[in-house]
């Protein structure tokens, strides 16, 4: 469909992802609303991440229409990304185990919120902590 | 000898071929010029966002001091009530794409030569951005003021913390500023009739843009905001 007169589609395609996107980003909000941890949270936060931006790139950015020369000039070089990422990650955790072991950090310790910092000052906080 | 060598295809080698690679008529990609142009200056800036999301990540990784509770700085509360967690970055979120959605339409309609069409959907892009832009200095100025985040430290927990966040959201906000200025650069061109001999990719190129804008978000919310 790709050519010289340019991406021509029809609109509905677009307010279809459109709806899917909003769609998507509030299930993305969803799970820190309701307060989902642990794995379960990094795999559906990832999981409509990718959904996101594959709908972008493929339909909003017209790539599922262009020809494959430019797709593969498009997504063939941040491949090698993927490769940098998993190195920083592997070197990234043998760092922290080995400060974890020879500079004496807690590794449980717990971070402040703005509410630990404001409790006297704020009033209301505190007050909702309560509940 | 002095012969320049040829290979079996006729085409010529060393130097001389060289020069001829890159000077020959061919074409690999078939769309227009400054389309393939904005496509590799795309792929170019996902090298540079991808660096600072990894390094991001191997900081985070590899700090020893706690890192601080995003959904707890980042909520705001109303008139009152309890804070409301993430809510401004979410109400960002849907922001950019609803301006993405309306930049896909001005794409679509500038194809079909609908120039006032175009140039209101691109105009709305641009307000969408710049309402984007105001509420993160909002978000800044309420971190920077009220809980004395630097980027070299701040009272929550890995210094760290505040260096990813003004670098990452600070590049992001930049991309988004030249982006509703480009927008509205080009809106005014169409408005004026610039693009009816050239032709309207234009407002894709444009659109292109914006779209990765929108998709680098993508990354930043999931991996900044929500992990």
């Amino acid at each position: 469909m790709s050519s010289e007169a340019g991406q021509q589609h029809p609109l509905g395609i677009y307010y279809k992802i459109w709806v899917l996107l909003f769609f998507l980003s509030g299930c993305s909000y969803a799970v820190d609303f309701f307060n989902v941890q642990g794995g379960m949270r990094w795999g559906l936060v990832i999981l409509f991440m990718i959904l996101k931006a594959g709908f972008i790139v493929a339909i909003f950015m017209h790539a599922v229409w262009e020809r494959m020369a430019l797709v593969f000039t498009i997504l063939g070089p941040p491949t090698v990304l993927l490769l940098l990422i998993s190195f920083m990650a592997v070197e990234g955790n043998y760092a922290s185990g080995t400060r974890y072991q020879y500079m004496g950090h807690d590794p449980d310790a717990v971070a402040l919120t703005p509410s630990d910092l404001h409790g006297e000052a704020g009033g209301h906080e505190e007050a909702a902590e309560e509940h | 000898m002095s012969n320049v060598a040829v290979n079996q295809t006729g085409a010529q080698s060393g130097v001389n071929g060289l020069v001829d690679d890159w000077t020959s008529d061919k074409q690999t990609y078939h769309v227009p010029w400054g389309k393939a142009m904005m496509w590799i200056f795309l792929v170019s800036d996902t090298f540079i966002f991808t660096c600072f999301l990894t390094g991001y990540l191997n900081v985070r990784m590899t700090t020893t001091e706690p890192w601080p509770v995003q959904s707890e700085i980042f909520a705001l509360s109303f008139f009152g009530s309890d804070p409301i967690p993430l809510i401004l970055i979410a109400i960002m979120t849907f922001i950019l794409i609803t301006s993405s959605g309306t930049m896909a339409l001005a794409v679509n309609f500038g194809y079909r030569r609908d120039k006032i069409k175009t140039f209101w959907l691109m105009v709305a892009t641009a307000a969408f951005g710049a309402s984007f832009v105001s509420m993160q200095a909002f978000e800044w100025s309420k971190l920077i003021l009220d809980e004395g985040v630097r980027p070299w430290g701040n009272p929550f927990g890995a210094a760290q913390f505040g260096s990813v966040f003004f670098m990452i959201t600070g590049f992001h906000g930049l991309h988004v500023s030249i982006g509703v200025i480009y927008l509205l650069i080009v809106a005014t061109k169409v408005r004026k009739g610039h693009y009816d001999k050239k032709g309207y990719e234009i407002v894709e190129i444009a659109g292109l843009y914006w779209h990765f804008v929108d998709l680098v978000w993508v990354f930043i919310f999931a991996f900044f905001y929500l992990l």
